[in-house]
């Protein structure tokens, strides 16, 4: 028992410490280029969050996630732009929009599985983007919407400098975390797993099936709503091009360089993955190149992705610990339930 | 009156295009069971390929699209033996996912090769016709023809030699195919191969009148995903109606109830199709 306490001991005080890192950034930063990074990376991060919801854990490759965060947006863009509404009520009800708009989408595309769902995801994707780019007279069509209002203030808290968005930003992001490892600990996340690993099993054992997808795809939606949102905000112009099939597909590489079906994967593969194309600027034309072949090379070699690489690696040592240490201590075997945990999804 | 003609040969022409596309997609399905996200990539590189053959070496244009044709067989084949090879095992949405791998990787080659500029392969055949009233150039034509003898040809093959039957029987039991002494390995390069060449028929075909540039293969994909799942997967006479009625409607939608919303009108056809019958229109038993 000792060796877990003291597991839980380091793993709490590396949450603290990544905590602390996260308050302390904008004034350890070097300069504001990188502040405009991370909080734009902590934003992709709540979106591709809801993405790890639907992939990781329900299993179901669902391409319209795109289109969701360009419908959060939107709408919260359009809602204060063209009726002045504050950002604290623009907010939720973009959130709320697209959850309404996804679990209407749910209700259709999940009567199909497998290929025709991907598919019909893809598509509904398409759609909402092509929309947006056509629908000149609301939403200002390719030329896009300029001067989305920044947050209004909330008493004495300004949202005016970079840093006060920046820990905006990163207290929807802590929330999007607190809620989403609720999720996935309690009794409803173990029946998103359940579906995953099988749909007829999960049948079988009296789980509503279709409820079950709707509302993991309504949450999903719901942060990538909040995600729209705050994208509209934080970036003040809003382009057709957030909702198209591109962005979904960054999604799923961050995802996926991250680690599905982790807590940490989303945060740690969005970071990672824009950190590095922001650092690669000046070969941004390659970036693709590189980023393509890697998404094969991970989903061939790691499909648990950088968090699921690094606690399988984990979970070798500890056992090869476990079985010199062997001489009749009764050590729980840690590497095992480590090992299950990781096999990604299938 | 002229103009419903008008739309409807030019319907054909694009449901020609689709065809081809939608034909190797079909025929890939069949054999691996995924969705290969990257073959509208293909059809975009055998487009270019045509390009530069005709525009930097000045070769004819039948012998470019040729020459292309078998750079793409060969290319189908690589991304056979080392993206979907290795992956023959993983889940389905792994094969899917590094299909997706594949494609960004190709767009992104052909961004860095070939810049992100619009291209035209030069156009030969732009006498114009006037069969019945109907005013058609002759690249339009050819299209037409070019597609119905690449359909035949890929029928006989399929139907009547020995190594074109290989692909039909791996598709309806792989494991019987084996049982019989097929060798699954080669016939799943030469599926890679053959819709390759599909492709790149088909953009070789459509370069001079529709443009050439390096993400025209994320729209057809999109499009001939939407034709495959019409004709219900893996079924080849699915995937040639399914074209047909696509490039129709497009067509005709264009002209009559929006040219703006267009590109719309396909995917919601899917939508539409998929809300009312789960399994497609012509499906012919789930995957």
């Amino acid at each position: 028992m000792d060796l877990i306490k003291k597991m839980y001991k380091t793993k709490y005080i590396a949450y603290l410490a990544v905590f602390a890192l996260a308050i302390a950034f904008p004034y350890i930063s070097p300069n504001r280029y990188y502040l405009t990074v991370v909080t734009l990376g902590f934003i992709y991060a709540i979106a591709v969050y809801g993405l790890n919801l639907i992939v990781g854990y329900l299993g179901q490759l669902s391409l319209a996630q795109a289109g969701f965060f360009g419908l959060g947006a939107y709408t919260s863009g359009l809602l204060s732009l063209k009726l002045g509404l504050s950002f604290w009520l623009s907010l939720p009800i973009a959130a709320v929009a697209t959850t309404t708009v996804a679990l209407l989408v749910g209700l259709i595309s999940f009567r199909t599985r497998g290929h025709y769902f991907v598919i019909l995801t893809l598509c509904i994707g398409v759609i909402i983007h092509l929309v947006i780019e056509k629908w000149d007279s609301l939403t200002g069509g390719v030329r896009g919407l300029i001067g989305v209002p920044i947050p209004s203030s909330i008493g004495p808290i300004e949202f005016k400098s970079l840093e006060s968005q920046y820990y905006l930003v990163l207290a929807f992001l802590i929330l999007t975390i607190f809620v989403m490892s609720r999720i996935v600990s309690s009794l409803v996340g173990r029946t998103f797993k359940s579906i995953r690993n099988s749909e007829e099993l999960a049948a079988t054992l009296g789980i509503n099936v279709m409820k079950s997808k709707l509302l993991a795809f309504g949450i999903a939606a719901f942060f990538t709503g909040i995600a729209g949102a705050l994208f509209s905000s934080y970036i003040r112009f809003l382009g057709p091009e957030i909702a198209a099939t591109h962005l979904t597909f960054e999604f799923l590489l961050f995802l996926l360089i991250g680690g599905q079906a982790t807590i940490a994967g989303p945060l740690v593969g969005t970071l990672l993955a824009s950190g590095i194309t922001e650092s690669l600027q000046f070969m941004q034309e390659y970036r693709m190149v590189v980023f393509g072949a890697l998404l094969i090379v991970i989903v061939k070699f790691f499909p648990g992705g950088l968090v699921g690489a690094t606690k399988s690696l984990k979970a070798k040592l500890e056992k090869r610990v476990n079985q010199r240490k062997k001489s009749g201590t009764n050590l729980p075997s840690k590497g095992e339930s480590h090992a299950a945990k990781n096999r990604g999804f299938n | 009156m002229d103009l419903l003609i008008q739309q409807v040969v030019n319907g054909f022409t694009l449901g020609s295009i689709y065809c081809l596309v939608a034909l190797g997609l079909t025929l890939i399905y069949g054999i691996m069971e995924v969705p290969n996200f990257a073959h509208g990539h293909l059809y975009m590189v055998g487009g270019y390929v045509t390009f530069f053959m005709m525009t930097l070496y000045g070769i004819n244009y039948w012998v470019s699209g040729l020459i292309a044709g078998i750079v793409l067989a060969v290319l189908g084949i690589l991304l056979e033996r080392i993206v979907f090879n290795p992956m023959r095992n993983s889940p389905s949405t792994n094969k899917f996912i590094a299909a997706v791998g594949a494609m960004m990787f190709i767009e992104a080659v052909a961004r860095v090769l070939w810049g992100s500029d619009f291209r035209s392969i030069p156009a030969i055949y732009d006498n114009v016709v006037m069969i019945g009233g109907v005013r058609l150039t002759e690249q339009r034509l050819i299209i037409i023809a070019g597609a119905v003898i690449l359909m035949v040809a890929l029928y006989l093959f399929l139907k009547h030699t020995l190594i074109g039957s290989t692909i039909e029987a791996m598709a309806q039991n792989r494991d019987g195919a084996s049982l019989v002494g097929i060798d699954v390995n080669r016939v799943a390069m030469l599926t890679f191969a053959v819709a390759s060449l599909l492709a790149s028929a088909a953009a070789s075909l459509s370069g001079p009148i529709f443009l050439v540039y390096p993400s025209m293969g994320a729209l057809i994909i999109m499009k001939v995903f939407v034709i495959i799942v019409i004709g219900g997967m893996g079924s080849i006479p699915g995937a040639v109606l399914g074209s047909f009625i696509l490039g129709m409607t497009e067509s005709l939608g264009a002209t009559y109830i929006s040219s703006n919303y267009k590109d719309v009108i396909a995917f919601a056809i899917l939508v539409l199709i998929l809300s009312i019958k789960p399994s497609g229109l012509f499906a012919k038993g789930g995957h």
